[in-house]
């Protein structure tokens, strides 16, 4: 019996194996995950908490801090939109046609994840300003890009894409092309079938695509700073506020607005943890 | 019967439903992502060949492309132990709070950039935690190299991890089992047995790390302090020239840094069609 309780209360924690190196391997991630990561996050969470709850609110409550918040929120929820709706197209037509040049398309659509941000800035800004490529057509139609929101959210819509296309592109690859024959014969026209069998078991990953590019545009600086003109109740985003504010030697409010954006990331990642286990429940499958 | 029918209609949209959604595709990737990597080298050699490599008789510039060699030359290798030792851990035990781990592994893909440098200049800056404590033992870190290497290990932190750990789960733990019964030690096992197992996912995962160390451009700006020639990496050696409208320089330092990308684009769509299998077992992760 004491051999079984000893065990048991072994496996309170960590179920006996045969593999060696688990104190090493998981005291070693534990170490460098608290050192790099949990300790300086910790630090911002209490430099916040000094500040009060009344500091906090004061910080957060000045009106070009609000502006800012307000532009990175609403660009960043419509690049994530616009991205989600594209994403799920690219994705269909990447996975389900064939043209020539295919592959390299499917290659392309990863660029943003490789291509630095302050490159993809000056190419963009390059791009739409009054004398560029597509700023100059745009001006004759009286839309200015650079230097205005529009240019924050052609900027978020680059730095977004390829988790809106990703994250949908596996599944579409998984569909069961039976069901669609099995949905066809029933007398359903191919709208209908997309509608009512395909798009359904789509939904989670469209929305976790939609979480991840709204994430990335949110806290998003290299490559919208260039394009946005930054002017203060206009085109300002939050993360430039934040280095505003530390050239000012105001770490209160760098820090306020951090706090902020940091809860808004861990809102995003429940929300992603939350649609995963409703696919999981509903569909079987993340 | 003996063909495979061709998909018939029903199971494909209509003709002009394929071609227009395929032209839009199309359109909408190539205005938002060949275009502006096209823009880059048109830049750059605005002024001909001789302008674009005189930028690099700078000597500004080639102690910037110094720099963010050795900061990746240090990044990548620390994620890459951590994502080895995290991914042992992860796949081959059972423990309680592991989907905890794993979330907080993938933490700073989530942090905004400029978040992930602020916090340094808050531990380590001069009215930051460990800011009197530095200045009197004399310890650089905010404005000089170890601040960019953190602040570059923080935003790459999870690359390495998260490209191994689905795949060694699906491995699972028979073959390092089999080796240890057979004798082997477990570093024997670890090194002849999984590391094999794992190579392309491995390299995979240093590509698209070392791609985001030597492109990081928001936490590294927070932490570095712009000391041209010193503190200064190849993106915010871009910001500068640009800034200073030097814009054949800032676009020629620039290209190069889309080369990288290119390469690495290469280099991991050639893992996926080669070893695609051995990269993830699973479709989706």
């Amino acid at each position: 019996m004491s051999v079984r309780g000893k065990s048991q209360t072994r496996s309170r924690f960590r179920r006996p194996s045969a593999i060696p190196g688990f104190p090493l391997a998981f005291g070693y991630t534990l170490t460098y995950l608290g050192l790099i990561v949990l300790i300086p996050l910790g630090a911002l969470v209490l430099r916040a908490s000094s500040l009060g709850m009344m500091g906090l609110s004061g910080v957060i409550s000045d009106e070009r801090v609000l502006s800012a918040l307000r532009i990175s929120f609403g660009l960043s929820f419509a690049a994530a939109l616009l991205n989600a709706i594209f994403g799920l197209v690219v994705a269909w037509v990447l996975v389900r046609y064939d043209f020539p040049g295919r592959k390299l398309v499917h290659a392309a659509v990863d660029l943003p994840f490789a291509l630095p941000t302050a490159v993809a800035g000056i190419a963009l800004a390059a791009l739409y300003a009054p004398n560029g490529w597509i700023g100059q057509p745009l001006a004759a139609w009286g839309i200015k890009a650079a230097y205005t929101p529009l240019g924050i959210f052609i900027a978020l819509v680059f730095v977004g894409l390829p988790f809106a296309v990703r994250t949908v592109e596996p599944l579409i690859v998984e569909i069961d092309r039976e069901i669609e024959e099995v949905s066809a014969t029933l007398g359903a026209t191919r709208a209908q079938t997309l509608w009512r069998v395909v798009l359904p078991p789509l939904t989670p990953a469209i929305l976790t695509g939609f979480a991840l590019a709204f994430a990335r545009a949110v806290g998003e600086y290299g490559s919208v700073i260039f394009i946005a003109g930054n002017i203060p109740y206009v085109s300002e985003i939050a993360p430039i506020l934040i280095v505003i504010r530390l050239e000012e030697f105001n770490y209160a409010g760098a820090t306020g607005i951090a706090v902020v954006m940091l809860a808004i990331s861990f809102a995003t990642l429940l929300v992603i943890n939350l649609i995963q286990s409703w696919s999981r429940r509903r569909f079987g499958y993340v | 019967m003996s063909e495979a029918p061709k998909p018939h209609r029903p199971t494909t949209e209509a003709r002009w439903v394929r071609v227009t959604t395929t032209l839009v595709s199309l359109v909408f990737l190539g205005l938002f992502l060949v275009l502006p990597l096209i823009a880059v080298f048109v830049e750059a050699f605005r002024s001909g060949v001789g302008a674009y490599f005189a930028s690099f008789q700078d000597p500004d510039a080639l102690a910037a492309i110094r720099l963010t060699l050795m900061v990746a030359a240090i990044a990548v290798p620390l994620n890459l132990v951590f994502g080895i030792a995290a991914s042992w851990a992860i796949a081959k035990f059972h423990f309680k709070g592991k989907s905890l781990l794993i979330t907080l592994i993938d933490l700073p893909f989530s942090v905004s950039p400029v978040v992930a440098g602020l916090v340094f200049i808050l531990l380590f800056g001069a009215q930051g935690l460990l800011g009197p404590w530095l200045r009197a033992h004399d310890v650089e870190i905010i404005f000089a190299l170890p601040g960019i290497v953190l602040a570059t290990v923080f935003v790459t932190f999870p690359f390495v991890a998260r490209e191994l750990i689905p795949l060694m789960q699906d491995q699972g733990t028979a073959d390092e089992e089999a080796a240890l019964s057979l004798g082997a030690s477990g570093f024997k096992a670890f090194w002849t047995v999984t590391l094999p197992n794992v190579r392309w996912a491995l390299l995979y995962g240093v590509l698209l790390c070392n791609a985001r160390a030597m492109g990081e451009f928001g936490a590294v700006a927070v932490v570095s302090g712009h000391i041209r020639g010193e503190t200064n990496t190849m993106p915010l050696h871009v910001e500068i020239l640009y800034n200073e409208y030097n814009f054949v320089a800032a676009f020629a330092v620039a290209s190069l840094l889309a080369l990288l990308a290119l390469l690495t684009l290469a280099a991991k769509s050639f893992l996926e069609w080669r070893y695609g299998d051995a990269i993830a077992a699973r479709a989706a992760h």
